[in-house]
Formats: C-alpha cells, sequence, structure tokens
C-alpha cells in the first residue's frame, strides 16, 4: 500500500506540460520495460486522464496514473515501487529540502533510506545495463559434483530468492506457450457437438428437426471430450538439488497458471504444499511467498519420511482423478532409504503414472546405487535423465511425452 | 411433515429419535443451516456418517430423500434431465402419419412434460405434495470442477432452465446436504455458501452410545471392548483408519459369530472387517493386536473396578 501521506506536491503543478506528458511517457516505458502491459493507447488515455483530474498533487497523479495502468492486484507493488522511483526527482527534493517539510523528518520518506527494488524494475529504469551475466551469476552448463554427500544438519532458513529478470521472465513466457502441448489425454463422460464425431446427439437432433417441423431428421454427432489428467509435483530441495530448485520452481509456477489440475510440493527433510502460494500471478510474488514459507531449504533429506507423510495426508486429496505424478530428486536420502520402499510402493499404487526426473543420470556411468535411488527404481514408470534441470525445455518434452503406465520402468535418455 | 427443529438440543433430539448419535458442534452447524436455509456442506473420512445425516433427516422430519450420487463427468443429462428420445421420434413418426402438419403444435407436443425424464436435481426441486425435499449431494469432490460451477448456480437460486420448459422454480427451497470424502478440494466458492463441518471420528463415549444406538443389545462388556480397541487402532499409525461404519460391521461380525468377549484369535480372524488395506493388517495382526488386547482389557478392568 503505498504511503501518499503529506505527499502534495507544488513543483509538480509548475512543471510545463510539454515536458511533463513526456515523462508519463518515459514512466509508461518503464513500466513496459518492467513487465506491466503498457501500450501507447494507455499512455494517452493516461494524459487525458491526468487533464480530467487536473495536477494537483502528487497523490492525485498516483491514483490517476495507478487507475489506468494497473489492472491486476499483483501489479500493484511493482507500479507502486516504480511511481515513488521515477517521480522522485532529486531536484524536486532539494526544492523540498529548503522549504523544511515536516515530514521529512519521517525516516520514512527520508530520501537517505533506499528501498528494496524489485529486480526487474531496476533493469527497467536502467535499459543500458544489460540483464544477467554479472560475476556472481552461475554458470548455465552446470557441472555436478557426483560426491555422494548432503548436509547432516536441517538449515532452517527462509530463503531470500533472486528475482526474476525480464529476460527469464520471457523465457518463462515462451515456456509456458510451449507448454501447450497434448499432454496425455484421457477420455472423460462428457460430449461436445462434432460434426464428425462418432456418437449421435439425440437431443440436439430432435430440437434441430423440430426448427424444421419434423420434416426430416438429420442426425448431430457429438464426441467425447478428452482431457489431460491431474498433475502432482513433488521436488527436491535439498542441499544436492538447490541449484536446480529456482528453475523448478519458475517452471512450477508456469504450469500452475497454465494448467487448471495442478498440486506442487517441496521436500527437504518437511513436506510443504505451496499450491496456493503459486497461483499468485506475478511471478516474483509467488516466488516470494514460497521463500516464506518453505523451512528447510538446502538442508538434508528425508525422502521416505515425506512420502510417507504425503501418502498419510495428501495423497487420497490430490491424486483422485487418475493424476500424473512427477518426482523430481535426485534419490540421495539421509537415512539411506530406510523405510522408502513401502512408500514408493504405495505411491506409484495410487497414481496413473509416477515419473522420476533425475539430474544424476546425464553421467553415462550413472547407476541407482545410493540406496534411496535403488530402493525408489522398480515403482517408476519412466525414469528421465534431464541434462540441464536449468533448461525448461527438457522438462517440457518430458511431460508431453504420452505413454502407457509400463509394469517394468522404462528408462529413457532424453534427446 | 415436521416443521424443522427451534433449538441446538432440538436438533440433538431429532437426529437422536432416528438413532443418530451427533455431537454438539455437527447438531450445531445442522441447524444453522436449517434455520438460515443454506447448505451444509459436510466433509470427513469414509464411514463417520456422513451419508447417514441426510437419511436420518428425511425419516425424522418426514420428508423424501432425493440422493444425486456424484461422480467423474457427471453432466446435466444425468444429474438434472432428459428428454426421452425414442418417444419422441415415435411422436413424430404418428404425427406425420396422421397427416398433422402442423409445426409449432408438434414441437409443444413433443417436449411436453410427459417426455421428460426428471434426474435428481430437477426431483427435488420440483414441486411435489409431500413437501420441500432433502436433496442429498453425495461424494461432491468425485465430480469435476465445471460441474461444481453449474451446482453453485442452482444452489444460489435453486431454478432451472429448461429451454423448451421454461425456468423450474422450488417453492420451497430443499434441505440440502452435500458430502465429500475429500478426494480433492472443493472450490472455496462453493464453501462459501454452505456450513461447513469436518466430520471427527467420535471419541470412546459417543462410539459407545452409537453402537447402542444402531445395534440395541450388546452386552456391556463387550461394547466396552470394542470401543477400546477400536479407538487405540486410530491413534496407531495406519494408512486407513476404521471408521463408525467399520466398528458397527465389526460389532455385527462379533455377534454373529457369538463372541462376549474379544480374544486375540478372534482379533485376527475378523480382522477384515476393520481394515480394509493389507498392510495394515500385516501391521496389527498378531503381536500388535495381543498388546493392544491386553490395554484394553487393563482399562475395562479398572473401570469396572471403579463403577464407571
Amino acid at each position: 500500500m503505498a504511503d501518499l501521506t503529506g505527499m502534495d506536491d507544488p513543483v509538480i503543478r509548475d512543471l510545463p506540460p510539454g515536458r511533463f506528458a513526456l515523462n508519463v511517457m518515459h514512466f509508461a516505458r518503464a513500466l513496459r520495460a518492467a513487465g506491466l502491459p503498457v501500450g501507447p493507447g494507455r499512455v494517452l488515455e493516461a494524459l487525458r486522464a491526468l487533464d480530467a483530474v487536473g495536477f494537483g498533487s502528487r497523490q492525485d497523479l498516483y491514483w490517476t496514473l495507478h487507475a489506468v495502468f494497473v489492472h491486476r492486484r499483483d501489479q500493484k507493488e511493482l507500479f507502486d515501487q516504480a511511481f515513488h522511483i521515477f517521480w522522485r526527482n532529486p531536484k524536486l527534493l532539494e526544492r523540498l529540502m529548503q522549504l523544511v517539510l515536516p515530514q521529512l523528518e519521517n525516516a520514512e520518506h527520508s530520501p537517505v533510506k533506499e528501498p528494496e527494488v524489485s529486480r526487474r524494475l531496476s533493469e527497467a529504469l536502467a535499459p543500458e545495463r544489460r540483464p544477467a551475466e554479472t560475476a556472481g551469476e552461475e554458470q548455465q552448463e552446470v557441472e555436478l559434483d557426483a560426491v555422494m554427500t548432503f548436509s547432516d544438519r536441517e538449515m532452517l532458513q527462509a530463503k531470500d530468492f533472486e528475482q526474476m529478470s525480464a529476460a527469464e521472465l520471457e523465457e518463462a513466457k515462451r515456456a509456458i506457450r510451449r507448454l501447450r502441448l497434448p499432454l496425455m489425454q484421457v477420455p472423460t463422460r462428457r460430449f461436445r457437438p462434432d460434426p464428425a464425431g462418432p456418437r449421435v446427439d439425440l437431443r440436439q437432433t430432435l430440437r434441430r428437426s423440430m426448427r424444421e417441423g419434423g420434416a426430416s431428421i438429420d442426425l448431430a454427432r457429438k464426441r467425447r471430450i478428452v482431457r489431460t489428467p491431474p498433475l502432482v509435483v513433488l521436488c527436491d530441495i535439498s542441499g544436492s538439488m538447490s541449484r536446480y530448485s529456482r528453475m523448478i520452481l519458475h517452471f512450477l509456477h508456469a504450469l500452475t497458471s497454465d494448467r487448471e489440475r495442478m498440486h506442487s510440493f517441496l521436500f527437504g527433510t518437511r513436506l510443504t504444499n505451496i499450491t496456493r502460494d503459486l497461483r499468485q500471478r506475478d511471478v516474483d510474488v509467488a516466488l516470494e511467498r514460497v521463500g516464506r514459507n518453505v523451512e528447510d531449504w538446502e538442508g538434508g533429506t528425508r525422502i521416505g519420511a515425506c512420502l510417507r507423510d504425503f501418502n498419510r495426508n495428501w495423497s487420497r486429496r490430490v491424486l483422485g482423478q487418475g493424476a500424473v505424478l512427477l518426482m523430481i530428486t535426485d534419490g540421495l536420502d539421509r537415512e539411506a532409504g530406510a523405510g522408502l520402499e513401502a512408500e514408493m510402493e504405495r505411491l506409484h499404487k495410487s497414481c496413473r503414472r509416477l515419473i522420476w526426473l533425475n539430474p544424476l543420470m546425464r553421467y553415462d556411468q550413472y547407476a541407482p546405487i545410493a540406496a534411496g535411488a535403488k530402493a525408489m527404481r522398480p515403482h517408476v514408470d519412466v525414469m528421465h535423465s534431464v541434462h540441464n534441470l536449468d533448461c525448461l525445455e527438457d522438462l517440457v518434452s518430458v511431460l508431453s511425452e504420452v505413454g502407457p503406465r509400463t509394469a517394468e520402468p522404462v528408462t529413457s535418455l532424453a534427446a | 411433515m415436521r416443521p424443522a427443529p427451534s433449538s441446538v438440543d432440538a436438533t440433538q433430539d431429532l437426529l437422536a429419535e432416528g438413532r443418530y448419535v451427533a455431537d454438539r458442534s455437527l447438531a450445531t452447524a445442522l441447524f444453522l443451516a436449517l434455520k438460515l436455509g443454506r447448505p451444509l456442506f459436510l466433509e470427513g473420512e469414509a464411514g463417520v456418517g456422513k451419508t447417514e445425516i441426510a437419511k436420518v433427516l428425511g425419516d425424522t422430519l418426514g420428508r423424501r430423500l432425493v440422493r444425486l450420487q456424484c461422480y467423474e463427468g457427471l453432466d446435466v443429462a444425468s444429474a438434472v434431465y432428459e428428454w426421452n428420445y425414442p418417444r419422441q421420434m415415435l411422436e413424430i413418426r404418428l404425427a406425420e402419419a396422421g397427416g398433422e402438419a402442423n409445426r409449432d403444435a408438434l414441437a409443444k407436443d413433443i417436449f411436453a412434460e410427459s417426455f421428460l425424464i426428471r434426474r435428481p436435481l430437477l426431483q427435488a426441486l420440483e414441486p411435489h405434495p409431500a413437501g420441500p425435499a432433502v436433496l442429498l449431494i453425495d461424494e461432491l469432490d468425485r465430480t469435476d470442477e465445471p460441474f461444481e460451477a453449474f451446482l453453485l448456480e442452482v444452489l444460489s437460486d435453486f431454478q432451472i432452465t429448461i429451454p423448451e420448459l421454461g425456468t423450474i422454480k422450488a417453492e420451497e427451497p430443499p434441505i440440502v446436504i452435500i458430502t465429500s470424502n475429500r478426494t480433492r478440494e472443493i472450490h472455496d466458492a462453493l464453501k462459501r455458501r454452505c456450513f461447513y463441518h469436518w466430520v471427527d471420528y467420535p471419541d470412546a463415549r459417543r462410539e459407545a452410545e452409537i453402537i447402542e444406538a444402531r445395534l440395541p443389545g450388546i452386552p456391556e462388556r463387550l461394547t466396552a471392548e470394542i470401543v477400546g480397541f477400536v479407538q487405540r487402532l486410530r491413534k496407531t499409525d495406519l494408512f486407513k483408519l476404521p471408521g463408525v461404519a467399520e466398528t458397527l460391521d465389526w460389532t455385527q461380525a462379533l455377534t454373529t459369530l457369538d463372541r462376549l468377549e474379544l480374544d486375540p484369535r478372534t482379533i485376527n480372524d475378523t480382522l477384515g472387517a476393520l481394515l480394509k488395506y493389507q498392510d495394515d493388517i500385516a501391521k496389527i495382526q498378531g503381536s500388535a493386536a495381543e498388546r493392544l488386547l491386553a490395554d484394553v482389557k487393563n482399562e475395562v478392568a479398572a473401570n469396572q473396578a471403579v463403577g464407571v
């Protein structure tokens, strides 16, 4: 919520109108660069609106622009930050300081305090700086250390996610567009009209016939509606998987906004349901919530215990209606697979299909010799290598593959 | 037809009359639902007596029970109404043979009420000499979201539109009971319009009362042992805990076998009435059952010594 008390700004009023219009345009461009859908039409609208409202005060300016540019709740925060940064002209501030306004003694409005700015926004406001590729950035091609180690200590910490850059957001959006693939379709009991359908739709036939007065009866036809089964994702966020968790979360967020029936769980030393957090439309807000709610980032893994928790408390609730289950884990288990096999078996029997994505499988010599992986192996329909989990495309291709439920686990190598 | 109860106590008495032992919270939720004319949304594990409430309400209030059993892909044709096509076809042919040429009249004849097949939702909304019904929408979680959205509409207006006949509206809305086993989460929009109640497993005292109400004449000692054993089972880590329905089944099984008290062998032989998963049975059979039983016996003996 923007705190705009005492923000009346006589200076804005004195700005020459031409210059002001230019500023509004620049502001709109900044918003667009930050990912808000702001077109030129909106800018004109904003100018018209400002004209109607008048340039009375900063508060009016804020809410007028807000009314024009923001049309979803999750855009509000971005707009708020952008507004406060953009319209804080240092010259204006200096003049205000000379006037010694009492409000400025409030620490909140002191110009010294830099609020935390969304990374998307700072990129948008400084377009000459290339996004990403800073020194501390992780390399794209990850060399995994296949040493079978993990931390024994449960690390309880709220992880502060690095926010999504504009470039990543674009990539994610492209991936979402690619995600609209025929993921395994199953027939339902409902029908839709289809002139070439295999069944006769009697209700429609008679209605049509009555329109003709019953003189002729031409058959209307229908076909079964097919839809994709629900998808449930169980994702490992222990230390050995930490380098992937961010990209996986982006991927899960994309999937969540793309599909109606989707549930996501994270597990490390405990199981967390993050389905509702991911329903936020804005990816930064969603990931920030996940980061707040999950307590065991990059600690150890207790796959058995977490699966047990899932089987007891969640499986009946989310695996109904023949869900496909996707497990993303390297199978390195702190408890060396204790009790894991029975739980995996139960899990396998209660879902339509169980797909295991294992980042370790990119190594040719990889064999599931770790106790955890060994216990899981017999109860998986498909085990996939994911060459590089940073890349969403692998995941998409794995998911859109239609395959029967097999008794023998199939190992296929993603191309 | 009796009027709805006027207080929580009266509601509890009404259910007791139908041999349903309800705890205070459930009676309160039901009373409010009846009083304010809102649907009652009951969620809980299988076999805790959700469906039974609707049946008992129908019986005690003297109303007809209309039941809609849900399944995935349930559509308007099987939930609301369907036209009787073969008969309509015949009608058209007859009209043709009789040289009927009046198209409008024919259309009216074809889509008359006599050709309408009424499905549960329509039955519950139509005026009926016996008065408004009790509408039980059973296992709503088995349907899919589109049907839920449709239901939302029906439950807010209690009216259904059939294009050829017009709108059918309930004069007095039916009492609506919705149950769910939580095999998926029901959408918040629907829950918001209902009174929600999570039906839990009963405590020992209430479970004994339920056995007494449903299966009168069971020796007191056996009842105490059965309840003690089942209550302890629910504290163990099982995949599927036994519900009240299982308790009653098991009690019946034991009386059929003429048992007056529990012994390890009988338990092992009849465990299938209580537990429905092989893993669970394997876990409890033998030594675990004996241990539980020993605890139960001690407790029953102690209670008798005190004279509870």
